[in-house]
């Protein structure tokens, strides 16, 4: 019988490299046209009917007990709905920006007017905003206990050459071009949710617990997010008092989006990196020893690194003593950001083994090589360094430090990076319809990293259909139970339960159809738009009259993608390795750097897309400039103020400043075996390090501070010529 | 230590001078307080300052050749009156003082952002909103260079920069590599989608124009 169920359980790798017809082209992104016409609604932009405006009064304070609230007067203004006290008598604010009180209105105009009606007495407690001094910190640094292997004072009294820095990066901000935010409506026992969220499947039970409804009263959609970067995962604070606003205004729809100020304030942030370390190396360039003193911050909680992140990559020299300190500061609290503590223990790291190669009289590029043998994929760091040497022409450009002549240095850099990337759990169900429809459905989202498109392709793969005939549901809680988009999960995930459903369903249509084309299941395929029987195409069905034979009944079909078991199903694994090479001109008299060029070389096992891969690793680049030559959250003790809570002071890069950027994608047999694996976070991690290099490459002084700014270049400078 | 404060944003950003504090503090019309490129014809409207407000005040917009009656306090941004008030929502605010360029829409054939400007103030202007540009239907060929290029990514800078690609290749057909540089220089992204966006003003140039400096 056609329904009986196979013996054994169905194969759900993907075809040979070469026989694909989908996966690994190039597939313009199916949300492209919506977003590049505006027509795309991100919740920012949803107008719901009789819709209210809520506004926040934040804290000007780092620290500070409120004394009084006084919602009286702003309740009373006309056009006013709700107003809700955040945080009560007697509460403490710990960083500036956070919620004390917010207030729902009619339009944004009287909210806003309304917010400033709200009186608030504080008693100003002590507060510390900056731990870039450890010094300075006192009680608020936390060591983190010494962890020692081998014989790190040994091998530094052993050593030929020793070599010692201090290096810092600086806490940044996530500044998600659309700012964290939600519309809300809680009517009776029923919660309408659009929230700007990474993760769709999950907000609902995240919002419930804080509201006591259960999620099943839940109903999340959001279809596009402007940028999460690792900051949107919770119900903010802010977020659960604007369905306790709609609630007392009615159940009438409230929208909150944060200014840009607050957002930058309090929406997240990416923790600092500092760090005195020390190297030592034989003559030859083999390293012996690593000691380093690190320390960071990500607001109250301090920032933590575990000493498994040093030496970053090179983590197997044989003698190590590592220290952290956790330094708690009144500032907003950190969250993930693109790889969390990777970019600045890359940092870290690669600024240590370029002034030790430097002091070695050795080419980075060699000293690199040469120690592959520390790293947990020799043969991949190897391979990867070599060809982004041969994309940087790198032998023919790099000169030994400082050496060239001139007002404007050119200089080379090169930095390395390590991350996971296995899929997350993830359920997909896959229908196919009588008419040929194919509808394909996850609780997840898409980041602007390509998830849709990615979706379609794996669907488009298996059902052996164009990528334009399967229509993807995702942005919904109503769809299967997707991860929320963290770690470079998301690929993995939904690809591999995309895989599955559809195998599964096209599986239960070869059954349907197999008696009218005289043949068993397992001797059909389907591919190039029709079922056929494999080895003779003459016996085919096009895709419409096989699915036209399921006469009323649809197929639909789930898959699940269960991380424990992935790796040996074969769809999804983790571990990539990266290279990244940064070329830049250093303008001598002026302190200024310009970007000439970046090379990106990462592996991400099977590529789907290579056009929205490549994508993401430019985009990955980009941010590396920023971080690296103009991106900070300045704080300023004294008031204990963020210096720079806007876009005119906190520097993005412009796109006359990023200079050229070449991606290579490591598109292997070997790799694409691996399965998929996730690609949004390794590429953050080495670029920053990369341009730090060649600036000190390029002047023959480390700048130890990022980002790059004139002054600090022309500050370093000066050292070196005093 | 205790310091007693009368209100709750004693040393904030509300209380010192800023453009947007006194954009959204003035209700006054005539052009006179309007800032960036409407300056330029300005003083021929200035004669009469005529104070409106404060309150809703009625007056109507052109947006995409179609009028729209508003009712909207003067200190109302046109960003904020396309977005919350009329479902013109491609115009996104971001940085909601002129740097970023996500609200960016044309008016009276220039690129403008338009957090800067007064809803009151753009009466009698014709307002190009990228709706009017370009659907899905029929979209623009910088909206279509932009997917062929893969020129965004979450999308949330794309509608400013698509306008004021489009603004920009209106007054420059024939653009080089380097002028797309310093041309579109006004608009941000947080992804890093900039690679992609010089190909696509590129290649939209040549679609319209025949452009072949490349």
């Amino acid at each position: 019988m056609p329904e009986e169920t196979p013996a054994v359980a169905p194969d759900y790798h993907y075809p040979p490299m070469d026989q694909r017809k989908v996966i690994g082209t190039r597939v313009s992104r199916l949300d492209g046209i919506a977003k590049s016409t505006g027509a795309a609604k991100y919740n920012s932009d949803i107008t719901p009917k009789d819709l209210l405006f809520a506004v926040l009064v934040t804290s000007p304070y780092a620290h500070a007990r409120v004394k009084s609230v006084d919602t009286g007067a702003a309740a009373k203004l006309k056009g006013v709905t709700a107003v809700r006290t955040i945080l009560d008598a007697g509460k403490e604010v710990q960083w500036e920006g956070q919620e004390v009180a917010v207030v729902a209105a009619v339009t944004e105009e009287i909210a806003r007017d309304a917010a400033r009606l709200i009186q608030v007495d504080y008693e100003v407690l002590p507060h510390l905003v900056r731990e870039d001094d450890l010094d300075k910190a006192g009680a608020n640094a936390k060591p983190a206990g010494e962890s020692v292997t081998g014989d790190p004072d040994q091998a530094f009294k052993d050593a030929d050459v020793v070599s010692e820095g201090v290096y810092g990066i600086p806490v940044i901000t996530h500044c998600c071009l659309e700012p964290h935010g939600l519309a809300v409506a809680w009517n009776g026992d029923h919660v309408d949710y659009w929230p700007s969220t990474q993760g769709v499947s999950d907000a609902a039970a995240d919002l419930g617990r804080a509201l006591t409804v259960p999620a099943a009263n839940i109903h999340v959609e959001m279809q596009y997010i402007g940028g999460g970067f690792g900051s949107k995962f919770q119900a903010e604070a802010f977020g659960v008092q604007c369905a306790q606003l709609s609630r007392a205004s009615g159940g009438r729809p409230v929208r909150l989006f944060l200014d840009r100020s607050t957002e930058l304030l309090i929406a997240g942030n990416r923790p600092s990196g500092y760090g005195k370390i020390k190297m030592a190396a034989k003559k030859d360039g083999t390293i012996t020893a690593w000691q380093s003193q690190t320390w960071s911050t990500g607001g109250l909680g301090g920032g933590g690194f575990g000493a498994e992140l040093f030496p970053y990559v090179y983590h197997q020299v044989p003698n190590r003593r590592v220290n952290h300190t956790a330094v708690s500061t009144n500032c907003g609290s950190a969250r993930a950001w693109r790889a969390p503590n990777h970019p600045q223990a890359s940092f870290l790291t690669c600024s240590a083994l370029e002034d030790l190669a430097a002091k070695l009289n050795m080419d980075p590029l060699d000293f690199f090589l040469m120690n592959a043998g520390y790293t947990a994929r020799a043969e991949a760091y190897k391979a990867q360094l070599q060809k982004a040497a041969e994309l940087m022409e790198w032998k023919k450009n790099w000169h030994p430090r400082g050496e060239g002549s001139g007002v404007v240095r050119r200089g080379l850099g090169l930095g390395v990076s390590t991350w996971g990337g296995a899929g997350h759990g993830s359920k997909c169900l896959t229908t196919i319809h009588p008419d040929g429809t194919v509808v394909v459905e996850l609780g997840s989202q898409d980041l602007g990293t390509g998830t849709r498109t990615i979706i379609a392709m794996v669907a488009a793969e298996t059902l052996g259909l164009p990528v334009s005939a399967i229509q993807v549901n995702i942005g919904d809680n109503k769809y299967p139970q997707s991860g929320a988009s963290g770690g470079s999960t998301t690929v993995g995930g939904v690809s591999a339960s995309t895989r599955k459903s559809s195998v599964n369903a096209v599986e239960k249509l070869f059954a349907q159809v197999a008696p009218s084309l005289g043949t068993t299941p397992d001797k059909l395929e389907a591919a190039e738009g029709t079922i056929r029987v494999k080895g003779d195409p003459s016996k085919s069905l096009s895709w419409k009259a096989a699915c036209n034979k399921l006469g009323v009944s649809k197929i639909s079909e789930l898959g699940e993608n269960e991380p424990r078991r992935a790796a040996r199903e074969g769809l999804n694994t983790g571990g990539v390795a990266g290279v990244q090479m940064a070329d830049v001109s250093v303008d001598t008299e002026t302190g200024v750097v310009r970007m000439n060029r970046m090379v990106a070389v990462h592996d991400c096992g099977l590529v789907i897309n290579p056009k929205t891969a490549e994508s993401q690793v430019m985009g990955a680049c980009i941010m590396s400039v920023c971080a690296a030559l103009s991106e900070e959250r300045v704080m300023d003790q004294q008031t204990g103020r963020m210096l720079n809570a806007d876009m005119e002071f906190y520097k993005l890069a412009g796109i006359g400043d990023i200079g050229e950027i070449i991606v290579h994608m490591d598109i292997t047999p070997e790799n694409d075996k691996r399965g998929v694996i996730g690609l949004g976070e390794p590429p953050t991690i080495p670029g920053i390090v990369s341009i730090a290099n060649a600036v000190a490459n390029a002047i023959g002084v480390r700048v130890g501070r990022v980002p790059l700014t004139p002054d600090r270049v022309l500050a370093a400078l000066e050292r070196r010529t005093a | 230590m205790s310091e007693k404060k009368p209100t709750s944003t004693p040393p904030s950003k509300e209380s010192g001078f800023s453009r947007r504090g006194f954009l959204t503090s003035v209700g006054v019309t005539g052009g006179a307080l309007t800032t960036g490129i409407l300056t330029t014809e300005a003083p021929a409207r200035a004669a009469a300052p005529t104070a409106v407000g404060p309150g809703p005040v009625p007056f109507t917009l052109t947006i995409n050749g179609k009028p729209y009656k508003v009712s909207l306090e003067p200190r109302t941004t046109l960003c904020d009156a396309l977005r919350n008030h009329l479902e013109f929502t491609a115009s996104k605010r971001v940085c909601d003082r002129g740097t970023c360029g996500a609200c960016t829409v044309i008016v009276d054939g220039k690129a403008v952002y338009s957090c800067t400007v007064l809803a009151i103030d753009a009466q009698g202007r014709k307002i190009e909103t990228l709706e009017g540009i370009s659907t899905p239907e029929h979209p623009h060929p910088v909206s279509q260079a932009f997917v062929n290029n893969d020129a965004q990514q979450c999308g949330y800078c794309t509608p400013g920069f698509v306008v004021a690609a489009k603004a920009f290749l209106d007054h420059n057909p024939n653009p080089t590599y380097e002028d797309v540089k310093h041309g579109l220089g006004g608009n941000l992204c947080r992804c890093g989608t900039y690679v992609g966006v010089r190909k696509a003003v590129l290649e939209a140039a040549k679609q319209r124009h025949g452009g072949t400096n490349a």
